[in-house]
């Protein structure tokens, strides 16, 4: 293959505009193969963007992705889209970053607008403990050169007019962690561009097929799964596939497949929910984050403001919308801008978020041979795709953990070892 | 909204109590060895169906108590105090 995938460019919206010819198809629907060097679970952001750096850094193509519906439809097409670097700890910070970085050049490399709008982030502190650890992040960000740094309340004003800043409110805002380098990026286009380019290398994205089980050998656990055991395949729905390396990339399903293969996870299963209003001029130039309200807020370029919230607190994989969550929203929010009262909500939706105790993702190599993770991305795991599958590709490829992911192992919780993000990912986005 | 039965005080919101999830059987701190400890700790089975699960009850009477929950339907059935 080698070659790039075909420009879309403004000569062929011409030509297409004016032949009505078809635009060639983004993907293939190929034949599932019966064996594969690397299988990897799960269409999503991850999976996809971990199949195109294989190909495209590694030379690695005999790849499947297979998802048990569609592309993009779990997290990766329900978030909102927020990116950015400003975390906790300096393992954190440096792994973000790297994303980050990759998403500033992601529309040259995949060939595709991705619509990234840097236009900075705001989270909000309404308690002197919020504020501390706005001051604790600023400065480890810092030291590692990303531009962040703690605002006053006027400066907020400057950034948000619509913010209400006033002494008299019931969670008067102390003052901000202000991000300029972060922003929002049209989340379908991202997934779109890594599956069109891992598909461009001869990856098989292989939809509507669900892995039923995973194939393990002299493992110590039953039915010779689990801890010492070697991978050779997975069973789905359309057959055996084997392969001696199996990728779990299923975020809110991530326990399910894990159990398949006898490696137990860290991780609860909750929704996260999220809502859009009805468009209208746009007033708000950057990313709002209130973690003491448990609310966020960005305008997209149509005008549409989208909201999200914390993660629902009851574990299920059921993904309704709920009155609790647009109830304490509205009532959030409006704290915050009490201009917007007249606006009308048009949607809202939710979709499963993988949590894990130290709200760091667990990645890369386990006690089953062959079966690595790409899993515990909980409200984060978009902002982290792009690095997710750099770091994972490389540690396939070479057989070693790559340098950026060495402390998010699963070992890290049999030794004991987490890494703390709490300060800077509940409810951050 | 999910609908918890209390034992003492009956059907309440979710949202009044808390979900402590599912129920693992805590190993012997005197003997239990650091990995076992922490995998009582950390690793949860997270099953996609029925899970036997502690729920306590913060808005009403602060008891701890055990219910069968289906992760997929949220149906719920049994309860007992614990
Ligand atoms: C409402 C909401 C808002 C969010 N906002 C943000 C944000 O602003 N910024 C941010 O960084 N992150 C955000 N996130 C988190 C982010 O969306 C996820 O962490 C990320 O999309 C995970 O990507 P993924 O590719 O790992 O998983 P997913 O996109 O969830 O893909 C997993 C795939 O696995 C497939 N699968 C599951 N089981 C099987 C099986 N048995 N066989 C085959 N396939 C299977 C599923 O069908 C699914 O397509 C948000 C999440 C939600 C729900
Ligand atoms: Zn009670």
């Amino acid at each position: 293959m080698g070659k790039r995938p075909p420009k879309y460019s403004a000569a062929a919206l011409v030509k297409h505009g004016l032949t009505r010819g078809d635009w060639p198809r983004m993907w293939r629907r190929p034949e599932m193969r019966d064996s594969y060097d690397v299988v990897i679970i799960g269409a999503g952001l991850h999976g996809l963007a971990t199949a195109y750096y294989l190909a495209e850094n590694h030379g690695i193509t005999n790849v499947a992705v297979i998802d048990k519906g569609y592309v993009g439809g779990g997290g990766s097409g329900r978030n909102t889209a927020i990116v950015r670097s400003n975390y906790l700890t300096p393992e954190g910070v440096a792994f973000y970053d790297r994303s980050l970085s990759l998403y500033k050049t992601m529309a040259n490399d995949l060939n595709l607008n991705i619509m990234f709008s840097e236009r900075g982030h705001l989270t909000l502190a309404h308690t002197d403990s919020a504020l501390r650890t706005m001051h604790w992040r600023a400065e480890v960000n810092k030291l590692q050169g990303i531009d962040s740094s703690v605002i006053d309340p006027q400066e907020v004003k400057e950034q948000a007019p619509s913010l209400d800043v006033s002494e008299n409110t019931r969670y008067p805002i102390l003052g901000a962690l202000h991000h300029p380098p972060g922003g929002i990026v049209r989340h379908d286009a991202v997934v779109w561009g890594y599956a069109r380019g891992a598909d461009h290398h001869g990856t098989h994205i292989i939809q509507e097929t669900e892995v039923l089980d995973i194939n393990v050998e002299g493992g110590s656990g039953p039915g010779g799964k689990g801890a010492g055991g070697k991978v050779t395949g997975v069973r789905t729905t359309r057959g055996d596939i084997s392969a001696p390396i199996v990728v779990n990339c299923t975020a809110g399903w991530a326990s399910l497949i894990s159990n398949m293969a006898g490696v137990p996870l860290p991780i609860t299963t909750h929704p996260l929910q999220a809502a859009v209003t009805e468009p209208c001029k746009v007033f708000l130039p950057t990313v709002v984050v209130s973690g003491s309200l448990h609310v966020y807020v960005s305008q997209t370029d149509r005008g549409e403001l989208v909201f999200g919230a914390s993660v629902d607190p009851v574990g299920t994989y059921r993904v309704n919308g709920t009155l609790e969550f647009t109830e304490e929203l509205a009532g959030h929010v409006l704290e915050l801008m009490p201009g917007i009262s007249k606006m009308r909500l048009l949607r809202q939706w939710s979709g499963l978020c993988d949590m894990t105790p130290d709200y760091s993702p667990v990645m890369g190599f386990t006690p089953v041979e062959g079966y690595l993770l790409d899993v515990g991305w909980g409200t984060y795991g978009f902002k982290a795709g792009p690095v997710a599958g750099e770091t994972l590709a490389e540690t396939i490829a070479t057989g070693r953990t790559a340098d950026l992911i060495s402390s998010f192992g699963i070992e890290r919780f049999t030794h004991g070892d987490l890494v703390g993000e709490k300060g800077a990912a509940a409810v951050g986005h | 909204m999910i609908i918890v039965p209390c034992p003492n005080c009956g059907p309440r919101n979710s949202g009044d109590l808390q979900n402590c999830g599912e129920n693992i059987s805590r190993p012997d701190p005197s003997t239990a060895s650091l990995v076992e400890w922490r995998e009582y700790l950390y690793m949860r089975e997270n099953p996609a169906g029925w899970v036997t699960e502690t729920w306590y009850c913060r808005g009403g009477c602060r008891r701890y108590f055990t219910i069968q929950r289906n992760t997929v339907t949220n149906e719920i059935r049994g309860q007992e105090a614990s």
